[in-house]
């Protein structure tokens, strides 16, 4: 049975560090808007996003101090929406 | 045991009584039974609509409705049957009632939602009628709502895709409640290894209710987008792109199949064992074909859109996955043959209708084997042929594992025995009429009859015909098995424990069972089908 009944509970000082680290994350996805880096415009701006969610996941969503069976469940998900994407394009880039 | 202690007398939570202990229940059971009316009353409506399209499709012309209504009414059948009837049925019944009892607890992990998931599975069907009176006429896309029409035709589509909405977060919910119970609440005695296969495969089929269904549901609503703001996202003079509405479509839909047929298979994990008084062959493989069905039908979407258009190279791939989807099927259908071989079997209404699925569910498969090959796809899409695989697979299959699960847990709900004399005669009729019905439509199909076609040539006429003709012969057969089942509440012949021999935990509980289940801490057996005890208590007592 994979009971998981302690509860973990976030300082104010973390949460606010958490949110002043999304927040300047923020800043340099719209500084970074401003430069043209040709093709690496997207990817840098997806990894800066990728970045801010792995934030509120681990901490906000406590993703962090969850048990094994939370966190397969959770990379599931992403992998699931990886393959529904990344299949699409079996299609869409051999047309 | 006393009648007055069971579920249908205690309320939970406890002080409600009359309507209210059933409209504010948290009690698992009593959910379980509220479905059981909603979905039937869902599926007799759309069995009727059935009935009309092939008694109008009996004769060339006119029969008994025009072009119109017939569109309008294959629309209404598809989506009542798959989202009021096919998708919840087995699920949110037998799931519902049995799920916390083989898991050896009280009831599901979140009772409340629970309740907000019967609610919304309620309205979603509310909103799918209301659809129908109002607005410019009776929503005519088919189940599939298919891009351009779905987004420019006048009639009601607007409500009636908000009803899928609705549904599909009913269907969500209660995968997120089975998935948490299948977690958190089994007893704790209960290793990964002892859960029984009907279980299993309920947590298969919720975490692709968890995982598809929000792609629909969003799908849902770029449709609404489309007809009231016109963005274009489906539309190529504005960038959009009409594939991309087929490929979410079908990311949920074709998935969605296998939340239809995963916990009919599970029923049919459950009764041929008992009935062969052996354990079932291969349990592991059984648990793991389960996933793998969940995992790899997630993979196969595209094999819809084979002449939609997308590239060579996505027809290949797409084909290809979806032979995968073949082998655990086959896995399961060989594991029950071989549990029936040299089994001690006693011949019950439920065993036979499990016998009739799987000759029909493997007609099904094979004829999916057809479809799923890119060339001979070609051939019969968009034709009858795919009508009739369809339903080998969703009405041989999942149907009459709905029908066979009445029958096995029928005593356990309800506390009341039924007759099988008039249960044989229901199975053999219905699976007599559904044959009927539906190799017609195989050949038709074969020789190029179009489906959701209103009129035909005139050689197709002979094949339409026997297939009304089977239609009629299937309802004959299955009015036969539900007014067999209702007069059994007049009989009153009391359901013992354990009127079959299970080995399962709801086969020790009284029938019906007491409001939380257990009377006593539940005893889980080491290995969940094994049948020792049972055949020695029949050897001493013959009963």
């Amino acid at each position: 049975m994979e009971n998981q009944d302690k509860q973990h509970v976030l300082s104010f000082t973390q949460l606010g560090m958490v949110l002043a680290i999304l927040l300047v994350l923020t800043g340099v996805t719209v500084g970074v808007s401003y430069i043209d880096m040709g093709f690496f415009n997207i990817p840098i701006a997806l990894a800066i996003a990728c970045t801010k969610v792995t934030f509120v996941l681990l901490f906000f969503m406590h993703l962090k101090y969850e048990g094994r069976v939370i966190n397969i469940s959770f990379i599931s998900t992403v992998l699931v929406l990886v393959i529904l994407i990344g299949f699409t394009f079996w299609d869409v880039a051999y047309r | 045991m006393t009648a007055t202690q069971s579920f249908y007398h205690n309320s939970s939570p406890p002080g409600r009584t009359g309507i209210m202990s059933w409209l504010l229940t948290h009690d698992h059971k009593r959910l379980g039974i509220m479905y059981f009316g909603a979905v039937c009353f869902w599926f007799v409506l759309a069995m009727f609509l059935g009935l009309l399209l092939r008694t109008e499709l009996m004769t060339q012309g006119r029969t008994i409705m025009g072009a119109e209504a017939y569109n309008a009414t294959f629309t209404l059948h598809g989506v009542i049957m798959i989202f009021l009837f096919v998708i919840p049925g087995i699920p949110a019944i037998f799931g519902n009632f049995f799920l916390p009892i083989q898991l050896g607890t009280d009831d599901v992990f979140f009772p409340r939602l629970n309740l907000f998931s019967w609610y919304l599975f309620m309205f979603g069907g509310l909103f799918a009628i209301i659809s129908l009176f109002v607005g410019d006429g009776f929503p005519d896309t088919g189940w599939t709502f298919y891009v351009p029409f779905s987004v420019q035709n006048s009639a009601n589509v607007g409500l009636t895709v908000t009803a899928a909405f609705i549904l599909g977060m009913s269907s969500m919910l209660t995968g997120l409640n089975f998935v948490t119970t299948f977690h958190r609440m089994r007893d704790k005695s209960m290793g990964l290894m002892q859960i029984p296969l009907f279980t299993w495969s309920l947590y298969a089929t919720a975490w692709v209710q968890i995982l598809a269904t929000p792609v629909i549901s969003i799908t849902f609503i770029l449709i609404l987008l489309e007809r009231f703001f016109s963005i274009g996202l489906f539309d190529p003079d504005k960038g959009g792109d009409p594939l991309l509405y087929q490929h979410l479509f079908w990311m949920y839909s074709h998935p969605a199949v296998y939340v239809m047929i995963l916990p009919g298979m599970g029923v049919i994990s459950e009764i041929i064992p008992v009935f062969s008084r052996k354990s079932i062959f291969g349990y592991k493989a059984i648990v793991w074909s389960s996933m793998a069905i969940a995992i790899a039908g997630s993979l196969v979407w595209a094999h819809h859109m084979f002449t939609s258009g997308m590239s060579d190279v996505s027809v290949f791939v797409f084909s290809l996955l979806t032979y995968l989807v073949a082998i655990p099927s086959a896995v399961k259908v060989f594991s029950w043959v071989s549990t029936l071989y040299k089994g001690s079997i006693e011949m019950t209404p439920p065993l036979l209708l499990s016998l009739i699925f799987i000759y029909l569910f493997s007609i099904g498969g094979l004829t999916g084997l057809v479809l799923g090959a890119a060339g001979t796809n070609i051939h019969v899409h968009d034709t009858q042929f795919v009508v009739a695989h369809f339903h080998f697979v969703m009405f041989g299959g999942t149907g009459f594992a709905f029908f066979a699960a009445m029958h096995f847990w029928w005593p356990k709900m309800f506390g009341v025995m039924y007759r099988f004399k008039p249960a044989y005669i229901g199975a053999v009729l219905t699976g007599v009429g559904f044959v009927f019905h539906y190799v017609p439509m195989l050949i038709l199909g074969m020789q190029g009859m179009p489906r959701r076609y209103y009129d035909y040539l005139p050689q197709y006429e002979t094949g339409n015909f026997l297939a009304g003709f089977g239609g009629y012969l299937l309802i004959i057969g299955m009015v036969t098995m539900f007014v067999n089942l209702l007069l059994s509440f007049k009989q009153r012949i009391p359901a013992p424990v354990d009127p079959w021999g299970g080995t399962t935990l709801e086969w020790t509980v009284p029938s019906p069972p007491p409001v939380h289940n257990f009377m006593n801490k539940p005893h889980v057996e080491d290995y969940p089908y094994d049948f020792t005890k049972v055949t020695e208590r029949f050897q001493k007592t013959g009963k």
